[in-house]
């Protein structure tokens, strides 16, 4: 019973960190790419628009919630959940603080990486269901693309396994040094990219891909839940960086104490910040292209730093 | 090259078009009749002009006429090919097969003046609703909604 | 197939996502809407896509859903009454319709413009040039995915509004360039600024140059997409930058000279592969090539009136026909007006250049993707006001 309660109460948490992760998302994703394209972005609600993502969801609360004529109807509303689930679940492994993560697993990296990779579920659901064509391609062209870049993703997150020895999220930061940044390197490039693809955020937005399917798998949802699906995107952002701070870059082992707290958010907020400068930069790839840029260069990447790896660990 | 040297330059290659030709504004204009105009253009192209500018009719009331305006890259003249049509009888050959140019704009001119073009391959609509009735630019097109606007502007 | 019956069969035509009936789906592969409503489109049009997979086997445009009648609401205007609607035509660039549409009347009732009336009409049409190769080339930022270029390229894009707009108090249709002239002189002080843009206007196409053209997923995406064959081009009547892209030195401002064209000095920026990168490569450096007919025009430009004097309130030119074209941002714009001798105008045809451009359409999509797709419409850069008519 203690254990629903706690998992409860955890559940509340996270979920509100997720929101205010993905309130402040919102904002400071505006704010970025109004600076990257000559504007302000949002400034009249509240100081410097601050409460312009608030202001934003109250409208989306109140927006009539749709559902298309032909849909299927229960797939239709439950699938917002589907993908937003796996996201918030992802949240519970990593390691905030010295020796504390929500849920202190023996298997947390292997969970992170896997859990949310099971929204790709809602997203054909969802896609599937709205019975539009442009939502079935961009659900089909979501599942290629996440499960491509998993590949990737799980293998450069095996190298730091290889070097810690163990696949518990609060033992890899223990083993941490500094120097793993520089043996890492690639590997956290690779991570990064395959990050932005798993949110499906630009350049790899190809299943929303705005100027081609409209808005891909999410064309036919509205209100509430359309911003489900958005809140599951800002969120898996916000997820990656805060594991990728975390695990590739140190997080709160720069510093002890609250400076280190301080260091790890810093690092998150900058790799978020990385994530809006990207998109907001590039143009998107076609398909093909994303799948080649997968098999024939971030794998085969990822494979050489986990050999490269694996080949001193043994030496240290 | 202007006018009148077109006109020589064309005798020279085609004597039987030299009595239809003549010059208007600067422009070469060929005057030939349905059964000649494919040849005509024909010829034409051969002599190089080799873009189909623009392709046109005007409702003249007792009879239809097709404008063709053909221009060069090496000649900087353009020609017209301007042929009569029996209103009962608007049809004409089609210039698809000469310059696919044409595909796009014959439709436009069966849409707008209801001249059929032999030959077209995909002779439908192309501006207005497919089951539209009648065809506007023809001026004997009558429509509730058209208001003749006064004669005093 | 017959394409009417494909349309008929579709369910839920409007809002472009109709999926098509089950017979159709197994025989057919994937049959879907793009437009009329679409975020690529660039105005309304539909294109019937048959899809294998992701690849394009047919693309069926459908174009009409702007058309307006304007050829036969001309017959019911006075002459000078039509200038108002051939701003209506290309609202991208409305000052070449005017200009087109001036020069025929001018050529079929004899009227002799002045000379700083010309110089007038080249300066705003290389600024509504670069007003028009901005969006093009904007908006295949915004086809590819680069909304930052899109943003970039309208900031350009403005600055040459803000200009028209203090020139002729309208941002799009400007209803400037009349039988006869312009209606207004220059106001004071807009050649500097007009120079001071022309000079900033080159630093920021370079800019644009490295963000979006430099750019290596950019060029991913347009390299080798939508190849123009030379000879394709001219039988199609292509022209503009989707003719030049592909290396056909058609332009009229050289090939055909009007106006006071021939006094100044540019170049025709010519592709090579003529394909998409080749086309946005074309309206790039053709941006550049009219700030310097823009710098020769001022610092050329006649004192004098802009307007012929004794010209009647009520133009009636002779019974006849005439035709003139332009150079457009488009393309060779034509105008064809036939006149009885009466106030109004017989029959006015406009040869618009998106029209011929987007026939090709279906030549150039086939065997490509669905992403592609929009990127070959964005870079034929049709404008469905000129299209539809």
């Amino acid at each position: 019973m203690s254990g629903f309660v706690g998992g409860l109460i955890w559940g509340l948490a996270a979920g509100t960190l997720i929101a205010i992760a993905a309130l402040f998302g919102v904002w400071w994703e505006r704010k970025v790419a109004g600076r990257i394209q000559m504007r302000i972005g949002p400034q009249t609600t509240g100081p410097a628009g601050i409460l312009q993502t608030i202001a934003d969801t109250l409208k989306l609360i109140l927006k009539e919630d749709i559902t298309p004529d032909q849909a299927d109807v229960r797939v239709f509303r439950l699938a917002p959940l589907v993908v937003f689930v796996p996201v918030a679940m992802s949240f519970s492994v990593i390691p905030f603080a010295a020796g504390f993560a929500p849920l202190d697993t023996s298997v947390g990296m292997l969970f992170f990486l896997a859990v949310p990779a099971l929204s790709v579920i809602g997203i054909l659901l969802g896609g599937w269901s709205s019975r539009n064509t442009y939502a079935t391609i961009g659900a089909i062209r979501a599942a290629a693309q996440m499960i491509s870049y998993e590949l990737p993703r799980a293998l450069a997150v095996l190298s730091l396994v290889v070097l810690a020895g163990s696949i518990r999220p609060l033992d890899v930061m223990a083993a941490w040094s500094p120097w793993w940044i520089i043996a890492t390197a690639p590997g956290f490039i690779v991570y990064f990219i395959a990050s932005i693809a798993e949110v499906n955020r630009g350049p790899f937005d190809i299943p929303e891909a705005e100027s081609e399917l409209v808005a891909g798998y999410f064309a036919d949802y509205s209100g509430i839940r359309w911003s489900i699906f958005m809140m599951a995107e800002y969120g898996g952002m916000v997820a990656a960086s805060l594991f990728g701070a975390a695990v590739f870059l140190g997080g709160w082992n720069w510093l002890p104490g609250i400076g280190g707290i301080l260091v790890f958010v810093a690092l998150t907020l900058a790799l978020v910040t990385a994530m809006v400068w990207v998109k907001w930069t590039y143009p998107r790839l076609r398909a093909d292209q994303l799948m080649s840029f997968a098999w024939k260069i971030m794998t085969p990447a990822a494979i050489v730093q986990l050999v490269v790896v694996a080949v001193i660990a043994p030496w240290l | 090259m202007n006018g009148d040297q077109l006109r020589e330059h064309l005798c020279d290659h085609y004597p039987y078009l030299c009595p239809m030709f003549s010059v208007e504004f600067g422009d070469g204009v060929l005057a030939v009749r349905r059964e000649g105009l494919r040849e005509a253009a024909s010829n034409l192209r051969d002599l190089g002009f080799d873009r189909l500018g623009m392709l046109t009719a005007v409702d003249r009331v007792d009879h239809l006429e097709m404008v063709y305006r053909l221009t060069s890259r090496s000649m900087t003249v353009g020609i017209f090919i301007k042929c009569r049509l029996d209103p009962s009888e608007a049809t004409v050959p089609s210039l698809v097969g000469l310059w696919p140019a044409a595909l796009w704009q014959e439709r436009e001119v069966y849409d707008l003046f209801g001249i059929v073009f032999e030959g077209h391959p995909d002779l439908r609509r192309i501006l207005l609703p497919d089951d539209w009735e009648g065809h506007p630019l023809r001026k004997d097109y009558q429509d509730p909604g058209m208001i003749r606007r006064p004669d005093y502007i | 197939m017959d394409a009417t019956e494909t349309t008929s069969s579709q369910t839920g035509v409007l809002g472009g996502a109709g999926v098509s009936s089950e017979s159709a789906d197994t025989a057919e592969g994937l049959v879907i809407n793009v437009g009329p409503s679409h975020p690529s489109t660039h105005g309304v049009c539909r294109v019937i896509v048959h899809l294998d997979g992701e690849i394009v086997r047919k693309a069926e445009p459908v174009i009409g859903y702007l058309h307006r009648g304007i050829e036969k609401m001309c017959e019911n205007r006075t002459w000078l009454q039509c200038v108002p609607l051939t701003d209506r035509l290309d609202y991208v660039g409305s000052m070449y319709s005017n200009w087109a549409y001036c020069r025929a009347v001018e050529r079929l009732s004899e009227i002799r413009v002045p000379e700083r009336a010309e110089y007038i009409r080249v300066l705003v049409c290389e600024l509504q040039r670069i007003a028009s190769h901005m969006m093009a080339l904007g908006a295949s930022g915004a086809d590819t995915g680069a909304a930052t270029m899109f943003i970039y390229a309208f900031d350009e894009r403005e600055r040459v509004i803000e200009l028209f707009e203090e020139l002729c108090g309208a941002r799009l249709t400007y209803n400037y360039v009349r039988p006869g002239g312009v209606s207004v002189d220059l106001p004071e002080g807009w050649t500097d600024r007009v120079l001071e843009f022309a000079r900033k206007h080159r630093i920021a196409l370079a800019e644009m140059d490295r963000l979006f053209l430099g750019n290596a997923i950019a060029r991913a995406r347009l390299k080798g997409i939508g190849v123009l064959d030379p000879d394709v081009a001219v039988a199609w009547g292509a022209s503009g930058p989707v003719a030049r892209g592909s290396g056909v030195n058609w332009d009229l401002r050289k090939h055909d000279p009007y106006s006071v064209y021939p006094r100044f000095d540019f170049d025709v920026p010519l592709g090579s592969r003529g394909d998409c990168f080749d086309r946005a490569r074309c309206r790039l450096f053709e941006a550049f090539e009219s700030c310097r007919i823009i710098e020769q025009a001022i610092s050329q430009m006649p004192e004098g009136p802009v307007m012929t004097a004794g010209l009647p309130r009520l133009l009636k030119p002779a019974a006849g026909d005439a035709y003139d074209h332009i150079e457009s941002a488009r393309g060779s714009l034509g105008v064809y007006v036939v006149s009885d001798g009466s106030v109004r105008p017989y029959r006015v045809k406009f040869r618009s250049p998106a029209f011929c451009n987007l026939a090709l359409l279906p030549l150039l999509a086939e065997g490509h993707t669905l992403s592609d797709l929009v990127v070959i419409l964005g870079s034929l850069d049709p404008v469905f006001g000129e299209v539809d008519r």
